[in-house]
Order: structure tokens, then sequence, then C-alpha cells
């Protein structure tokens, strides 16, 4: 029905704009990182030698994993307060289910930098929390832990990452047919067992694509470190941003970009894999 | 249905829900409450309650250029994407051509790498075509970026689209391109506006690519961000009120605009994204 020129005047802008303008980037990023840099200036001279030096220091080892533990606590963290939250509104919230939906959602569309700010404030050792704290006599003098640590780090991303989480599982959870978990009182099964048997199990692919999100979102991200995560809560997207900046070595950053990308693709991919596993028809 | 089914009571559900719904809201009430507060960011109770610092927001000249910048780019971002979004999903619709799997992935690469590996790719383009960091780079990332969103929301209109429609106008005599201004296009004026909305409030927030594209002009996220490192006063809790009440502003009017509900959207789009990984 449609003209051979129509096809080719609707794909052609797209395809020169996205391969010029993404996929030459991207390549180029990947070909950094099989380059070198000698005396400050960089050769392009191909080797495996960044991809050598990551896999042996120490130093980008252990970042990583710090980095792979912060995004575990916030995916556990958000699955923690996601979970019941998408549980009691598909079950029990009833008549005020929509606007408490609604709820949940408006935070996804407000400024990541404002949430982040917000936590700043409350968490500085002349923030909020210890204001509060000293007008409580809880305590005397300022906490000063909270602020720039991997806690701060986490309960930022939770914070960003929950209703992420919520949504996916809210709609896993709105998907059960009801009369399965009608026929599991039926046959006696407490709530507990029916919850344990039935809806869980059944929730299971909404519960993946959530921690997905918060797992694969927290494991790029090189604002929060910076905002509330001090040295000690430096992720390692912070490490690429400084060998691209003072540290000067494009092709180390450029491989472990390409790093945190096969991260972040193989999750996503193995995510589908599992979800179609669990997923009922 | 749900009339049959006895909802059993659960307070100790509904208490954590509450928790939960406190945790997510708090941290933007305090910022909000904090904006008032003549004594600065911290401290408790906040007392003696001023608007002096959104008087000295208002006359903060770097500020309103920082908000004009943003402004530029997003209107900008809005236009290049859409306009590529919307041949991308019909390409995606209707043609066929080699490398259609590859190129379906590919524009929806930015909305699932993180921020700073898009970010980064950028500007070594950037070096490499010797371009000069400016708003212009910005809008060419965001505007690319964004392709992401507006594909993804346009060919979800598309098919959900009656194509005999077009067919009907084709074989009464209309051109292509009369069918395309005429048919095609009013059909997806919902999600045109949608991806519109979505895509400007997108931009002006977005800070983890500008980050690396921005040259002498900040946008307002980059210019907040410049002054959170130089120490903060209430000023910044008041710009930020202003930037979540326009939030919340733009998300009741995509609301009004999509009677089904905001929150179908977002889901479909996270949906939608899963599937095409």
């Amino acid at each position: 029905m449609y003209s051979r020129a129509y096809k080719t005047l609707v794909s052609l802008p797209p395809l020169l704009w996205v391969g010029l303008f993404l996929l030459l980037p991207y390549a180029l990023m990947f070909a950094h990182s099989f380059w070198a840099v000698h005396e400050g200036v960089l050769v392009h001279q191909w080797n495996l030698h960044n991809y050598v030096t990551l896999f042996s220091k120490p130093v980008y080892l252990g970042v990583l994993l710090r980095t792979m533990r912060i995004a575990a606590s916030v995916t556990l963290c958000s699955l923690l307060l996601g979970y019941p939250l998408a549980y009691y509104l598909s079950f029990h919230a009833r008549a005020r289910k929509e606007l408490l939906y609604q709820l949940v959602i408006v935070p996804l569309w407000v400024s990541y930098l404002v949430r982040g700010y917000a936590w700043k404030t409350i968490l500085g050792s002349e923030g909020v929390l210890n204001g509060f704290m000293q007008y409580l006599h809880f305590t005397h003098a300022p906490v000063a832990f909270l602020l720039y640590s991997p806690f701060a780090v986490v309960l930022m991303l939770t914070h960003i990452y929950t209703p992420f989480v919520f949504l996916p599982i809210y709609a896993a959870l709105e998907h059960i047919p009801r009369p399965l978990v009608e026929a599991s009182h039926d046959l006696g099964a407490g709530s507990v067992q029916t919850f344990l048997r039935v809806i869980l199990p059944l929730s299971i692919p909404g519960l993946l694509a959530g921690a997905t999100f918060a797992f694969v979102l927290s494991l790029g991200d090189f604002l929060a470190p910076l905002l509330v995560g001090g040295a000690s809560g430096t992720m390692i997207a912070n490490v690429v941003q400084s060998l691209f900046g003072a540290a000067y070595d494009l092709p180390l950053g450029a491989a472990i970009s390409v790093c945190i990308l096969i991260i972040t693709i193989s999750l996503l991919f193995l995510s589908e894999r599992l979800e179609k596993r669990w997923s009922f028809k | 249905m749900s009339g049959h089914t006895p909802t059993r009571r659960a307070p100790l559900l509904t208490i954590y829900s509450v928790l939960v719904f406190i945790f997510i809201y708090l941290p933007v009430a305090v910022l909000m409450l904090y904006s008032f507060n003549r004594d600065g960011v911290g401290g408790f109770p906040p007392r003696h309650l001023t608007l002096e610092w959104y008087r000295l927001l208002f006359a903060d000249a770097p500020i309103w250029d920082a908000v004009g910048n943003s402004l530029i780019v997003a209107a900008g971002s809005v236009a290049l994407s859409l306009t590529l979004g919307l041949l991308a999903a019909l390409a995606l619709d209707r043609a066929t051509f080699p490398g259609k799997a590859l190129f379906r992935r590919l524009v929806l690469l930015p909305l699932i790498l993180p921020g700073i590996i898009t970010g980064l790719s950028l500007l070594m383009f950037a070096v490499f075509a010797g371009a000069q960091l400016s708003l212009l780079t910005v809008f060419l990332g965001h505007g690319t970026a964004l392709i992401s969103v507006a594909t993804t929301e346009l060919f979800a209109g598309l098919q959900k689209m009656d194509h005999a429609q077009e067919e009907a106008s084709l074989d009464l005599g209309a051109t292509p391109w009369q069918t395309f201004w005429r048919v095609t296009l009013p059909n997806l004026k919902l999600s045109l506006i949608a991806a519109g909305l979505l895509i400007f409030t997108l931009s002006m927030d977005e800070i983890a690519v500008s980050f690396f594209l921005i040259g002498r002009d900040n946008t307002l996220p980059l210019e907040i961000w410049g002054r959170l490192r130089r120490g903060i006063t209430p000023e910044i809790n008041a710009v930020s009120t202003l930037i979540f009440a326009v939030s919340v502003a733009l998300i009741v009017i995509w609301y009004r605009v999509r009677t089904r509900g905001l929150g179908s959207d977002a889901q479909e789009l996270l949906e939608r994204l899963q599937q095409d990984a």
C-alpha cells in the first residue's frame, strides 16, 4: 500500500541521523577502549591493555564491586518498599486505588536533581534531620556520618527508584485473575499461604522487571555519589568521569564504559529471558 | 467481582503503605518548607517564615538566563526528536530495510544505558568532529537521545491506528502527502502531544548527558548543580519548589490530555522498553 518512495522518505532521515549521532558516537567509545594514551597524547594504537589494567588493578575491581553492592542494596530496598505498596494498592485499596496510584506515579516525573538535593539538605551535619534530633534531645552534637556515605547514596537512589519498581509489580499483580485468589481461599488456604503459593509466583515477572530497572539505573549513576556520596560512596561511573576529566585517560575510561554497557545489556537480556519463563499464559 | 471477594483487613500493611508514601513525599515537603525559612536550609524547627528567598530568586539574573537556555534547548529537542521519532516510527511500522531490528534497538539505547555513557560518547563525537561545546551540542544530545521516547510513543500510536482510513484516503484519490497530513497526523495527535510533553519535561530536567556537552551557557539543572558546590541556600529550595510545581502542572496537563491516565503511559513505556530491549 505504501510506495517505495514513501518508505525511503520516512526511513532515510532517521537512519542517517541515528547512524551519525548515535551509532558513530557509541562506536567511537568502543574504539577508544582499544587505544592508548602516551605522555598525555591519545594514540590510535590497537591493544587490549586497558582491559588488562581494568581487571588486574584492585582499585577498579574494588569500586566496581562496591557499585554492585550499592546497586543491589538499592534494588533490595526498593523492592521492600515497592512490593508491599503495590500489593496493598492492588488488593486492599479499593475505592482509593486510582488516586493512590497517581500519587505513586507523580514523583516519577519530578526532577531527579530536586529529589537528590532534598536528601542533601536533610542528611547534612547542619541539616534538617540533625536539627530535628537535637530539638528532640536525641543527640547533642550533629551526627556527621549520615551525609557523604554509601548509606546516603542508597537512600537517595532508593527514594528515586521505588516508584520505578512499584510500576511493573503493580501491573503484574493487577493481571492476576481474581478467581485464582478466590479459589485458593475457598480451598482453605490462608492469606499467607495464598500469597506465597499463588500471588507471589504470578507476580515474579513484574518483580524481575522492577528489580532490573532499579539495578541497571543505579549501576551507571554518577550524580548521586557526587551529590551525597562523598569519597566513600564513589561509584564506577565516577571513576569513568574522572578518567575523562582530570586523570585524562580516555581509553581506560572508555574500557570501563564498555564494561558498564555490557553488564547493563546482559542483565536486561537475562531478565527478559527469566520473565518469559515465569510468565503464565 | 471485587464485591464477592472478601477483602480482609490488613492494618499492618496499611500502616506500612502509609509509611512508604511518607518516605516518597517527605523529602520534597521538607525541601518546600525550608524555602520559606529565614535562617537557612538546616535547623529545626523552621522559624521566621519569609518570602525573602523567592524575592532573591526572582532578582537572580543567572538563574533566569539558565531557565531561558533550558527552555530553548527543550523546545528544540521536542521539535527535533518528534520529527525524527515520527519518521522512525513510520519506518518501523511500514518499511522493511536491512538492519531494521538493529535500528530499533539502537534508537532505544539512550533510554536504557546510563546517561554517562551516552553523554561521553557524544562528547567524544563532538571532539572528533571539532565542534565547540555550547547549547547547540546540548540540544543535539537531548534531541538525539529523546528520539527514543518519541519513537516508542508514536510507534504505539501507529499500531493502535486503523490503517483502513489511510487506505480509503489513498483509494479515493488523495496523494500520499495529503493522506499523511489529513489522516495519519490527526490520528496521532494525542501521541504527539503526550510524547512532546514527556520529552519537554525530560529535557528540562536532564543532567547526565548535558553535564558533558555543556559549554559556557548553563541549563537550569547545571546552574543549580554548580551552585550546590558553592554551598546551599534556601534560594535553591525556592527554585526547586518552583520546578516541582511546574512538573506537577505539566503532569496534570498530560493527565488531562490522556484521560486513560498518566500511570498507564509510564507503565506502557516501561513495558515497551522491556520488550524492545
